[in-house]
């Protein structure tokens, strides 16, 4: 598995985010988070429906050693989450591309994944 | 650059996380913290705590020079090898340091924490004025602990010269044999041995005990054991500023005999005299959440106190913390978590050992 996926657009929070092209995006943390945090103990995810901006808090993930706020990559409003994911927190050390998704977005304008980092240019500032 | 020990290399072919600990480059973990952490409470796991300070004391002052120095009394330590568990305190009752001392054959073996090494050398080198002794620091021993309920089997089946001295070792007892040193300690709540080698020789038992099914662990998995075990951690939930009394070290304390003059006795008898504020208990947060050190703990009528240490249980899975709280708390107490006011459970320490829970 590739550390940081080539099909994936990252923010310098640690966030990746997956176009799902229907409108909506998939977010979830980075190998190098989950790297960073160690063993991940809990995650609070946010409430379907919730209206977000880029930036801001809105999902918690904890592990042994700390906590840690994950924030909305772009603005946009949630559409669903992974409850799943509340049950099995650590997913998020061993899949952190794939079942450990922490929630979709439903976004009105697609341009601005343009401005998010791609996979070279998020590896380069894990270095 | 950091430091490193003799074990360096051995860490990063296990695939060792490094990072700097008290200018040591140590490993958190090699993998999971988690999985480490129950491999000691089940099986067996060992650290390399070769960054830790091992100071020997000799001269015919070295009890007399100890009974000043320290708040327990190696007078206690009546047969070669006992070891005792102590703060070496200030004027003004405040832990400098705690340490396990060794009563050797006409000598001791201490050893401190690496955080503090620079400081407890210069405290202890300073207080030898007058005592005919000297301190001979050790650092070409390496430092394995082997901890969890097959920990002492392994070792005696992969150093087989040694199983007959291991056999004799009693619960906090430690004996020399050709250059090595084994002692029936450690940090984790579980049986095991706390073993000093010659660091030329340290990588190649490291090696036999992986071998023989030994699960490295690192510094993360040491935090969560010792947490579980309600032992405390210098800088976490005692320092310069804290008295034993009020971070559950009264227990080594030694007030008998009355004359024994430690560094420290006057300020503790002040303050028993005048009554101990705080205490220190544990906390057990069964809902969701992580109790983390510094967090503020609120006693409903009575006052607030503070988390020490905190951090998520993986035997108990859920938080636990060790916290320093008013004296008169009692079963229940509500921490700040982020903002928000949780309630807790107040139990006394420790939570876990020999891999069983502690409390109902």
């Amino acid at each position: 598995m590739s550390n940081t996926p080539e099909d994936l657009k990252y923010v310098s929070s640690h966030e990746w985010i997956r176009d799902d092209g229907d409108g909506t995006v998939t977010v979830g943390i980075t190998h190098f988070a989950q790297e960073q945090l160690g063993d991940v103990v809990f995650v609070e995810l946010p409430e379907v429906g919730t209206e977000v901006e880029a930036e801001q808090e809105i999902a918690v993930v904890e592990s042994v050693k700390a906590a840690s706020d994950i924030y909305a990559p772009i603005p946009g409003r949630i559409v669903a989450i992974n409850e799943e994911l509340v049950d099995a927190p650590e997913t998020v050390n061993s899949d952190p591309y794939g079942e450990a998704w922490f929630f979709k977005m439903e976004i009105s304008d697609s341009s601005v994944l343009d401005d998010l980092m791609d996979a070279e240019a998020y590896a380069a500032i894990c270095e | 650059m950091a430091k490193r020990t003799a074990l360096y290399a051995k860490h990063l072919e296990a695939n060792g996380k490094m990072v700097d600990f008290g200018g040591w480059d140590m490993p958190v973990n090699y993998g999971s913290q988690i999985q480490e952490h129950n491999a000691v409470r089940t099986k067996a796991g060992m650290f390399d705590v070769s960054h830790m300070t091992i100071v020997d004391i000799r001269g015919q002052d070295a009890k007399d020079y100890l009974q000043k120095l320290l708040a327990n009394d190696v007078d206690k330590l009546k047969d070669t090898g006992k070891a005792l568990y102590s703060g070496m305190l200030n004027q003004s009752g405040g832990v400098i340091d705690d340490l396990i001392v060794y009563r050797m054959d006409g000598w001791y073996r201490t050893v401190v924490n690496c955080a503090t090494r620079e400081k407890d050398l210069e405290w202890m080198t300073a207080h030898a004025k007058g005592f005919d002794i000297s301190l001979t620091e050790r650092p070409e021993l390496a430092m394995i602990a082997v901890q969890g309920p097959q920990a002492i089997d392994i070792v005696k089946q992969v150093k087989p010269q040694a199983a007959d001295l291991i056999s004799g070792l009693k619960i906090f007892m430690g004996q020399p044999q050709s250059g090595w040193f084994f002692a029936r300690t450690g940090y984790t709540g579980e049986d095991g041995l706390e073993i000093m080698i010659p660091e030329e020789e340290a990588a190649a038992f490291w090696q036999t005990l992986i071998d023989a099914g030994v699960q490295p662990a690192g510094l993360g998995a040491r935090d969560t054991l010792r947490l579980e075990a309600g032992m405390n951690l210098y800088g976490n939930d005692m320092d310069e500023n804290t008295s034993p009394l009020v971070a559950g070290m009264g227990w080594t304390i030694a007030w008998k005999p009355e004359e024994r003059d430690f560094i420290g006795r006057e300020a503790l008898e002040e303050e028993k005299a005048s009554g101990v504020a705080m205490k220190q208990v544990g906390l057990v947060l069964e809902g969701r959440g992580v109790m983390r050190s510094h967090q503020k703990v609120v006693v409903e009528g009575v006052g607030e106190g503070e988390v020490t240490s905190g951090t998520f249980s993986p035997t108990l899975q859920c938080s636990i913390a060790m916290a320093r709280v008013p004296a008169d708390t009692g079963d229940t107490a509500q921490v700040d978590l982020r903002g928000k006011l949780t309630d807790v459970r107040v139990i006394r320490l420790p939570f876990v050992r020999n891999g069983q829970k502690q409390f109902d």
